[in-house]
């Protein structure tokens, strides 16, 4: 059992709506390994921020990301939270205070789902009525019947079940900072995107400051605040918001890495309202409507499935107030593509 | 998601979770069958006997009784101090990185296993005494190595990923071993008792060689005189007793290991 934890630790905990994490100038090199795995490693994510890692296999993702709970010690550089370094604070007291969601989840098979999401409330002494009310909240939070499933092992879960008591755990004790690694990559594409939009969905509500680590680069897109885009020893080769990204990619590198259809991508980020919609007269109507909480991507599918010009859009009570077309929706991308130049090189 | 959704996925699973599946099941029962209906068909063939005077000083209850309790003690009290002993050693092994103390002690508990009991026997009490305790010795060098062994391999079993976010979540090091790893190398580590324990009821037989009793006396003594009935009473005594205690020790695994897996 804890004993009087650091005051520094406690004023991490109390801040539970995400805390600002500064990695200044880290290194890590293994030993025995002639290049560094992660290199002068420099970033900041703002309080409530999602950032993104993506970059490809074995470039030091990992890495980066386990050594803000010190899973893994850096070899140089400091790591803040709140402006705390936590290289001078207790690594057990801190891990307790930041939510850790491991590739392979990870759940402890001997005990129930409610043991396993109570595990680290329990460390922190909570009391057994504080400990009961909080996984059933969870559960609920993550679409898990507590009474279905509270009691059962690990085992008898799917894997996307577990996944989500995997985010469930690492929520128990609401810590202000939540680490992530690939959460989503043992699914099927289906199941990743409920939990993708769940998961977009609960950090709407909770604000956490979150580190996401994939090398899905369509998940980074969905689900980031900004992106950091890294090659070998996590060398950021572009820091930015994936509208930013998608429009404008840095170098070579991050283009191939969005690969083709970067358009299509961007679409996905933009509502169809930012569109200079036209008059409802020129669509031809029909059935097919777009709603005004669409995307251009959902609009832009209703137009090639349709093979209309141009098809009415709604507002929520299904009255028309535009129409959109292909020609509108290119000029949206258009007006805010910032270089061109870029734009225009890549295949 | 909506609600209906996890109510799908709810129906292909069990509501009353059972993951240890059915205890009484008939494969249980053939043991003590088997070792009742043995020790039917022994006494049937005695009591068909003309029994001498020399078969009837050993083959008589209160005789067999003080054999069999004198054998079970022997096994029960090595296999206790063996758990007592190889468990923590095994614990102390598996935190060391060193793997040269690794391979030393298991080599040394490999050499006291695979040197013949009786040479082990008689060569202890050859330098030190003959008795009882000497006897319970060997027994413990003899049958240390599987407990030691299994400790260590049971602990190192434990997936990587389920001790990494054990220490993730903050647990001290004494806690992941306390509330995740011994817990779940609990079966292997019970796995290794047993193997232990039926051991010790064979080996524990060369006792009579030192004087420390149990039923290696009516094996000895039946070959020695050559009464057969005691001899053959011995060793299907032994047989029995190493398939009984075979038995519980699977019951006991069974009720210990973790549920959940
Ligand atoms: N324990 C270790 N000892 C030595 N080298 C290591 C160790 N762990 C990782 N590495 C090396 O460090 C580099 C970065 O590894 P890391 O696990 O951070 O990659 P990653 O970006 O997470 O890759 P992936 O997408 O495959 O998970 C790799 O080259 C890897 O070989
Ligand atoms: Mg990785």
């Amino acid at each position: 059992m804890p004993k009087t934890p650091d005051t520094a630790i406690i004023q991490i905990a109390r801040n539970t709506s995400g805390a600002r994490i500064v990695l200044d100038h880290v290194t890590k090199s293994y030993a025995n390994q002639p290049v560094a795995a992660v290199e002068d490693f420099s970033m900041t994510a703002e309080p409530g921020e999602l950032i993104m890692f993506v970059g490809p296999s074995g470039c030091g993702k990992t890495t980066t990301m386990k050594m803000i709970n010190r899973i893994i010690e850096p070899t140089s550089g400091s790591i803040s939270i709140d402006g705390r370094d936590v290289l001078s604070l207790n690594p057990h007291e801190l891990r307790r205070h930041i939510g850790y969601v491991i590739q392979q989840i990870g759940l402890f098979p001997h005990m129930t789902i409610a043991e396993n999401i109570a595990v680290v409330p329990k460390l922190l002494g909570w009391s057994k009525n504080a400990i009961g009310d909080r996984i059933d909240e969870l559960l609920t939070t993550v679409e898990l019947n507590p009474r279905d499933f509270a009691h059962r092992y690990p085992k008898q879960l799917s894997g996307g079940q577990q996944q989500r008591v995997g985010v469930a755990r690492a929520l128990a004790a609401d810590p202000p900072v939540m680490l992530m690694d690939e959460p989503f990559g043992a699914t099927d594409p289906i199941t990743r995107e409920k939990l993708q939009a769940e998961f977009l969905r609960l950090q709407d509500s909770l604000g956490k400051t979150i580190i996401f680590v994939t090398h899905d680069f369509d998940e980074a897109v969905r689900l980031g605040d900004r992106i950091a885009v890294l090659s070998d020893r996590s060398q950021i080769e572009q820091f930015d918001t994936p509208a930013n990204i998608l429009a404008s990619p840095a170098n070579d590198y991050v283009a191939s890495f969005i690969g083709h259809g970067a358009a299509i991508k961007r679409l996905t980020l933009i509502p169809v309202t930012d569109a200079v919609l036209g008059p409802v007269s020129e669509s031809s109507g029909g059935p097919i409507t777009v709603c005004d909480t669409d995307t251009l991507r959902d609009a832009l599918d209703s137009l090639v499935l349709t093979g209309l010009a141009a098809l009415t859009v709604v507002d929520e009570a299904r009255r028309p107030i535009g129409s959109i077309s292909v020609d509108r929706i290119s000029a949206v991308l258009g007006a805010d593509v910032a270089t061109p130049t870029v734009q225009a090189s890549r295949p | 998601m909506t609600g209906q959704a996890t109510g799908d996925m709810a129906v292909s699973y069990s509501r009353q979770p059972s993951v240890r599946g059915r205890f009484f099941t008939a494969k249980r029962f053939v043991t003590p069958v088997l070792v009742v209906l043995v020790l039917g068909i022994l006494l049937l063939w005695l009591s068909s006997l003309q029994l001498d005077s020399i078969e009837r000083r050993t083959l008589n209850i209160d005789y067999i009784i003080n054999r069999t309790r004198e054998h079970l003690g022997l096994t029960i009290v090595a296999s206790a101090l063996v758990a007592v002993l190889a468990i923590p050693l095994g614990i102390a092994l598996s935190r060391t990185r060193s793997k040269v103390v690794r391979g030393i002690v298991l080599g040394v508990a490999n050499v006291g296993q695979a040197t013949p009991a009786v040479g082990v026997i008689i060569l202890l009490a050859i330098v030190w005494q003959t008795g009882y305790t000497t006897a319970l010795m060997a027994l413990v060098i003899y049958s240390f190595l599987p407990v030691l062994r299994n400790t260590l391999i049971g602990l190192q079993q434990v997936d990587e990923s389920v001790r990494e976010s054990a220490r993730g979540m903050g647990m001290t090091p004494n806690q992941v071993l306390l509330h995740v790893e011994l817990p779940l190398a609990v079966p292997v580590i019970l796995a290794g008792l047993r193997t232990s324990l039926v051991f010790c009821v064979g080996v524990a037989t060369i006792a009579t060689f030192i004087n420390a009793g149990g039923l290696g006396d009516m094996i000895v003594n039946g070959l020695k005189l050559q009464r057969y009935p005691v001899l053959i009473t011995g060793a299907v005594l032994v047989a029995c007793i190493a398939l009984l205690i075979d038995w519980v020790a699977g019951i006991a695994e069974d009720l210990l290991r973790p549920r959940g897996t």
